[in-house]
């Protein structure tokens, strides 16, 4: 019988075992993103200063804040987001309203479930923006109208979120809670609800996206105030200084609702 | 406080679960439910606990229970079934917010549930930050606080790995000691059976019978002593024996299903 060192010389040298686990973890740095953003905004500057694009096409980074600040400065700029926050605002907080008592009742109501998800079935897919000329009929050609879309978009997609957050919160809570006698509304209030939360917000995130969206689209088809209306204007006249600088106040202002949600994930969901 | 299992039959659609189920537990008595697996013993724990309607027959309760007691039946989930947006004392207060006690009085309850479960330096924890063996702990707290006349504890210990499981077999044994309390105890585990149970209802394959109800002749303290081992293992033993070749059949309806 070989002994364990002659063993060992004749299998030869000892191989390392290759690493294999690596990769599937990408992880964000947000130095990196600011950092390649600002390089592309430096580029960007560059190539227009070097007048290797047209800045009747593409204005340099520069002109569009300077078109910011005039804006800003002439008061038009608090005159066009003024009228832009209203609609989102009263659309978006009367969306939300229906849409959480629609949800919550087909989440918890077999008769609300087997209405309410056929025509929420039925009428989710059309685009809302389609229905603006039915409503200024309806609703004549002031606010209401383009209130009443945005409040339409924000509608199904939270009451879809809603419905779908109270599906997912855990039976076994929801036994529990009926194992101690605690009545429905305490259920609701005490379980669902908070269970339900993260799928409702991640909703509030979908219908602030809807919103911003529709509002621009509204006020380009019936507005002369806000600022999708303040953008088509600059399109029409070729003052795309001013059209670039309405689309950065609009990705602010994404930014913005993404940065207040973001603050509310983190104050409601910090058990997560 | 006795509750009664009275000719109990139950079915999921076409599929029979329980059949002419029928055992008493009385005040202070712990009664463990074991049988093969899907042999109905969590839905016989639920129609104890009126979480489930029976086909026919019906879960009763004779007798008054303990004064102060805001839940007599109460469960202790194999999950735990804690709040995960609830610390552990609100966890432990959940189930006490709707009766008409005032915020002290509720207070002292949960006080009194915490430093029973050594839970006490952590009521201002989450149930993400706690151990399995923890979450188990709020969840036994839990029932505590309600002042519960009969424990239904569903496979309490199945979901913990097996230190941790024998701590907390001796929380409860030691919780149930003064026999203030009974409880219906359902598990896969033989041996947490013959060292908890006071008797143990042995269940056929589904649809689940009674086939035997097998008395323990020892209190829970003797069950402690070392010259018990032997007896106890052979009881084991002598439980397995009945159970064995239903629970062979049942692996392989469950592997073909």
């Amino acid at each position: 019988m070989l002994d364990r060192a002659t063993q060992q010389e004749e299998q030869g040298e000892a191989q390392p075992v290759a690493f294999r686990g690596g990769g599937f973890a990408p992880r964000a740095s947000r130095h990196a993103g600011w950092i390649a953003l600002l390089v592309v905004i430096a580029v960007w500057q560059a190539a227009g200063s070097a007048g290797l694009v047209n800045s009747l096409f593409l204005p340099t980074p520069l002109s569009i804040a300077r078109a910011i600040w005039q804006l800003a400065v002439s008061g038009a700029l608090w005159q066009h987001v003024s009228y832009s926050l209203m609609r989102i605002g009263t659309g978006w907080i009367l969306g939300t309203i229906a849409g959480v008592a629609v949800g919550l009742a087909i989440g918890l109501f077999s008769h609300a479930r087997a209405v309410g998800i056929t025509f929420i079935s039925a009428l989710f897919p059309i685009p809302k923006i389609a229905l603006l000329p039915l409503l200024i009929l309806w609703l004549g050609i002031g606010e209401e109208p383009k209130i009443a879309t945005i409040a339409l978009g924000v509608f199904f997609a939270t009451a879809i979120s809603v419905y779908s957050g109270v599906d997912a919160v855990p039976r076994n809570l929801i036994r529990m809670a009926q194992s101690f006698n605690v009545p429905f509304s305490t259920i609701v209030r005490r379980v669902i609800w908070p269970g339900a939360l993260p799928s409702i917000l991640a909703g509030f995130r979908i219908s602030a996206s809807v919103a911003l969206l529709l509002v621009v689209s509204a006020e380009m088809i019936g507005a002369d105030h806000g600022i999708g209306a303040f953008v088509l204007q600059a399109g029409n006249l070729m003052q795309t200084d001013q059209l670039l600088a309405g689309v950065v106040i609009l990705s602010l202002f994404g930014l913005a609702v993404g940065k207040a949600i973001n603050w509310l994930e983190a104050r409601l969901l910090h058990w997560r | 406080m006795d509750l009664i299992a009275d000719h109990i039959r139950h079915r999921f659609g076409a599929l029979e679960v329980l059949d002419d189920v029928s055992f008493t537990v009385s005040s202070g008595e712990v009664v463990a439910i074991v049988g093969p697996s899907g042999c109905g013993k969590s839905t016989l724990l639920s129609i104890l606990g009126g979480l489930l309607q029976p086909a026919s027959g019906a879960a009763r309760w004779r007798g008054a229970p303990p004064a102060g007691s805001f839940n007599p039946l109460t469960f202790v989930f194999q999950d735990f079934a804690l709040l995960p947006w609830g610390t552990v004392e609100a966890n432990v207060e959940f189930p006490l917010l709707h009766t008409a006690l005032s915020a002290g009085e509720r207070r002292a309850l949960v006080d009194d549930a915490l430093r029973r479960t050594g839970l006490t330096d952590f009521r201002g924890t989450y149930p993400k930050q706690l151990s399995g063996g923890m979450r188990q702990r709020v969840g036994i707290a839990r029932a505590l606080a309600v002042r519960p006349a009969i424990l239904l504890m569903d496979e309490p210990l199945s979901a913990l790995d097996s230190q941790t499981r024998e701590l907390l077999l001796e929380d409860f044994i030691r919780l149930l000691a003064d026999g203030a309390m009974g409880a219906v105890y359902v598990t896969h585990n033989l041996e947490e059976a013959v060292r908890i149970a006071d008797r143990i209802v042995v269940l056929s394959r589904r649809p689940g019978r009674i086939r035997e109800i097998v008395p323990i002749a020892m209190t829970r303290a003797e069950r402690g002593a070392p010259e018990a081992r032997a007896k106890l293992l052979s009881l084991q033993n002598d439980l397995w024996s009945l159970i064995r070749a239903e629970a062979i059949d049942a692996e392989r309806e469950v592997q073909h299903a």
